[in-house]
């Protein structure tokens, strides 16, 4: 690695990848960081049905490689390192610190670091991790044959591995707080024309219990009343947290729940920093505006490295 | 970029690996598994770093469903540090070089 770059991309899922694309085609002196191999949480999704120009569908693993050979394909420069901190109090010199202590400077940085699964912060859920709490149902549901699992959520996400589950589990019982679902129209259809799949509605989960692995979860109904269900694991599936870990944020006005906002040229309110993906505060957190927003944020840090010129 | 000093474990030859001398770091792993992919290059890097001192192994639960099912594995990628025969800790899902780093430096 150098220690200056005109254009920095922190993160290699779709919006980095795509950042990468346009950076490596726009000839920047730039350099792609990621923690370990590109993806991010496309890794985690089974089957990518929504992504335009590939009308059979394609597993998440196959699209972020074709992201990845495309990007190479222009000279994309990556690195494997893990930034602990950014350091943006001077804009015009923006340092980030690696995990091995040393110091790489850029002009322009682009946020595309990505977010994570929620976790539903009761008890049981920490301790029975990887035990059946689990956060990605395509890479644990072979573990549950022949099993009655539980997914927690109502989303796309949720209902999505839900289908996926039961390819494998003998049952899977969706628990969703509220009375209907928000995922998608087609992929609610699908999932109710599915005769393994149970809905349990306007309950919540309030403590996992289980020796050596789960076997029960404690529920609440909205009007207070309790219950339980038997069931050898869940999965939790309610929605991301930015991974926001060593940035600024009140430099970047990060909105309460850590999210950096940006504007429509994908730009932060710190000067040659821009954010793209599922860190950005937004609504819509699809793999397809990821990848418009990495485009968008390459644009913005030419403008920007052109200003400085 | 495969790295041979990454060790490639099977149930047969667990029990010696993980009971020898040297602390043993094994990363339980599937092809389908995106995770476990995103790691990948990090444990290539531990097996570099550590090469000597402390063994990096992969299992892959597919073909070696004994050794997962014994240790009540159900997510991957799981990554159990063992010394001397037991488990020392272990770490769930795909993580960063330095909490890998800070499991090994359990085994000390």
């Amino acid at each position: 690695m150098k220690d200056h770059y005109e254009l920095v991309i922190l993160g290699g899922g779709p919006a980095g990848l795509s950042a990468g694309l346009y950076a490596a085609r726009a000839r920047l002196n730039h350099v792609l960081i990621e923690k370990g191999a590109p993806g991010g949480q496309v890794l985690l999704t089974d089957w990518v049905d929504n992504y335009p120009g590939f009308p059979d569908g394609l597993t998440g693993f196959e699209l972020v490689e074709r992201m990845t050979q495309h990007a190479k394909r222009f000279d994309l420069n990556t690195e494997l390192a893990c930034v602990t901190e950014v350091d943006l109090s001077n804009p015009r010199q923006k340092i980030l610190h690696l995990e091995n202590g040393s110091l790489v400077t850029c002009d322009s940085l682009i946020l595309c670091n990505g977010a994570s699964a929620n976790s539903l912060n009761i008890k049981g859920e920490s301790e029975l991790r990887g035990k059946g709490v689990s956060y990605c149902g395509t890479c644990d549901a072979p573990f549950y044959r022949n099993m009655h699992v539980a997914v927690v959520g109502g989303g796309n996400t949720a209902i999505q591995e839900a289908e996926y589950l039961t390819k494998f589990a003998s049952k899977v019982t969706v628990i969703h707080r509220r009375a209907s679902l928000r995922a998608t129209k087609i992929i609610q259809e699908i999932a109710f024309a599915n005769k393994k799949i149970e809905f349990l509605w306007n309950k919540r989960v309030t403590s996992i219990e289980g020796q050596i692995g789960v076997e029960r979860l404690h529920l609440v109904d909205n009007d207070g009343t309790s219950s339980t269900l038997d069931v050898q694991g869940v999965f939790v599936l309610i929605g991301v947290t930015p991974n926001n870990a060593g940035l600024p944020l009140h430099l970047l006005k990060a909105d309460k729940w850590g999210f950096i906002p940006t504007d429509i040229e994908s730009r932060t309110t710190v000067p040659g920093v821009m954010a793209a993906g599922d860190i950005c505060s937004k609504d819509v957190r699809q793999i397809v505006n990821a990848a418009g927003e990495g485009a968008v944020a390459v644009l913005a840090a030419e403008k920007y490295l052109q200003s400085l010129k | 970029m495969a790295n041979d000093k990454v060790l490639q474990l099977s149930d047969g030859e667990f029990d010696t690996v993980v009971k020898s001398a040297q602390p043993t770091l094994v990363d339980f792993w599937a092809p389908w598994c995106g995770p476990c992919k995103a790691i990948g290059p990090v444990i290539e890097d531990l097996a570099t770093e550590y090469e000597g001192k402390v063994t990096i192994a992969k299992m892959n639960v597919d073909d070696n469903p004994a050794t997962p099912g014994k240790f009540g594995i159900r997510a991957i990628p799981t990554l159990i540090l063992f010394k001397d025969g037991q488990v020392v800790d272990q770490i769930t899902g795909s993580v960063g070089k330095s909490q890998l780093v800070a499991l090994i430096n359990k085994a000390k």
